[in-house]
């Protein structure tokens, strides 16, 4: 099967580079699958797992918002910050889905920081699916 | 003349401090070369995110977003970046100064500018000048993480899209050799300049559309920008201190060697002297 080279860049440097058949993730306009010759394309991602087919393996990382660039001979995901499966620490991950639970409860659903304690939540649940690999 | 004991005090002085700063000159110049590869392991993505924000920009003229366009001036906003600790020769002061004499060229009251700060010594500089500083961040690790300045970083812009100001301009040393650095200022918002280093444009398909995609894409290259120019002045602090911290050494070695020559002649003073009064006493006794 024809094969697209894809790399994941954060600020911190190139999280992931490698040819694979297709990617799949979610965009904020809803699920979006990518394979060799599509379109040139811009699409916001949500938070949420990046899944990589290759040949006989899927790769799997947690993309923190970000967008996807598809260009015809490569696709890059620009992102905030994206571990692999692999990378992820588990246990902060739990501890900060905790946190934000514990900040869910306490604040009022208008308020400033309740938004934050939500995305961080969606954050840290991504990153503990993606860890599991239960996506 | 300085009596021996004098001199030697100070020789041990000199030595222990000449121990200090080469002990810093060594630190700084590994922390240095850490800071330089974070530099070069973020231009892929400022790159990237550049070229993408020119083409979506450039290249669709029905996308418009207020983070493009300029309005009239009523307030300006300054990000200064220095560093938290002193002992860096004249890394700090140079970039205060620049800025603080653009601002008098610039304004004539406090009014018509707030300051976002960043680093422990612009902070103290520009409270201590009744400056309104809005927004400050000290204590910045010398490996500063992306997720370390997010928050100031995406709250300066989001102060620009609140039109709490109307242009926003950051200050830096930017970072050219270990031996070099220069200040900078560069106009972040409203983005005007974008330009994409290759010239040819790729046409995108937008999904949903071009609006949607300029309001998350353009915050994110304005935290960006941010970030870069942290990482290019923190490279820069460390090859400045780096530099004092050599010199300083340079400094106390030459010292010591020019007390050295006051102590052993001083020494010799003394013993030709002990040689007189015995040779004298000698005589007398004939």
């Amino acid at each position: 099967m024809k094969t697209i080279k894809v790399s994941v860049v954060t600020p911190d440097g190139p999280v992931y580079e490698s040819d694979v058949e297709m990617i799949s993730t979610k965009a904020e306009s809803g699920e979006l699958g990518i394979l060799a010759g599509h379109v040139p394309m811009v699409a916001p991602l949500q938070i949420g797992a990046v899944r990589l087919k290759k040949a006989n393996q899927t790769d799997l990382i947690a993309v923190n918002g970000g967008f996807l660039e598809v260009r015809p001979d490569q696709v890059t995901i620009l992102a905030q910050s994206a571990e692999q499966s692999g990378d992820i620490d588990l246990d902060r991950a739990k501890r900060a889905k905790d946190r934000a639970e514990q900040r869910l409860n306490e604040q009022k659903r208008e308020n400033v920081d309740f938004k934050r304690a939500e995305l961080a939540l969606q954050r840290a649940m991504n990153r503990i699916n993606v860890s599991e690999r239960n996506i | 003349m300085a009596s021996l004991r004098d001199i030697k005090n100070r020789i041990n002085s000199t030595k222990k401090t000449s121990q200090i700063t080469k002990a810093m000159q060594m630190v700084s110049a590994a922390k240095m070369s850490r800071a330089e590869m974070n530099a070069k392991s973020f231009v892929p993505y400022m790159e990237k995110i550049q070229d993408v924000t020119a083409s979506i920009a450039l290249g669709s003229a029905d996308a418009s977003h207020p983070m493009l366009v300029s309005r009239p001036v009523k307030k300006t906003g300054y990000v200064v970046i220095t560093s938290d600790r002193g002992l860096a020769g004249a890394y700090n002061s140079s970039i205060l100064k620049a800025v603080y004499q653009t601002i008098q060229k610039r304004h004539k009251s406090n009014d018509e500018y707030v300051i976002i700060a960043i680093g422990r010594m612009a902070l103290d500089f520009f409270k201590g000048k009744g400056a309104n500083v809005i927004l400050d961040i000290v204590g910045v690790a010398d490996q500063p993480s992306f997720a370390e300045i997010k928050d100031i970083a995406s709250k300066t812009v989001g102060m620009f899209s609140d039109e709490n100001f109307d242009e926003l301009y950051i200050y830096y040393s930017h970072y050219i050799s270990a031996i070099s650095q220069e200040v900078t200022s560069k106009k972040i918002l409203p983005l005007t300049e974008i330009t994409n280093g290759s010239d040819k444009l790729t046409s995108y398909e937008f999904e949903p559309s071009a609006e949607e995609i300029l309001k998350v894409l353009l915050p994110q290259y304005a935290e960006s920008l941010i970030y870069g120019a942290l990482l290019d002045s923190k490279a820069s602090e460390h090859a400045a201190r780096m530099t004092a911290m050599k010199n300083a050494t340079d400094n106390a070695s030459d010292l010591i060697n020019q007390l050295d020559l006051s102590y052993n002649r001083a020494r010799q003073a003394a013993i030709t002297q002990e040689i007189t009064e015995i040779v004298g006493g000698a005589a007398a006794l004939e």
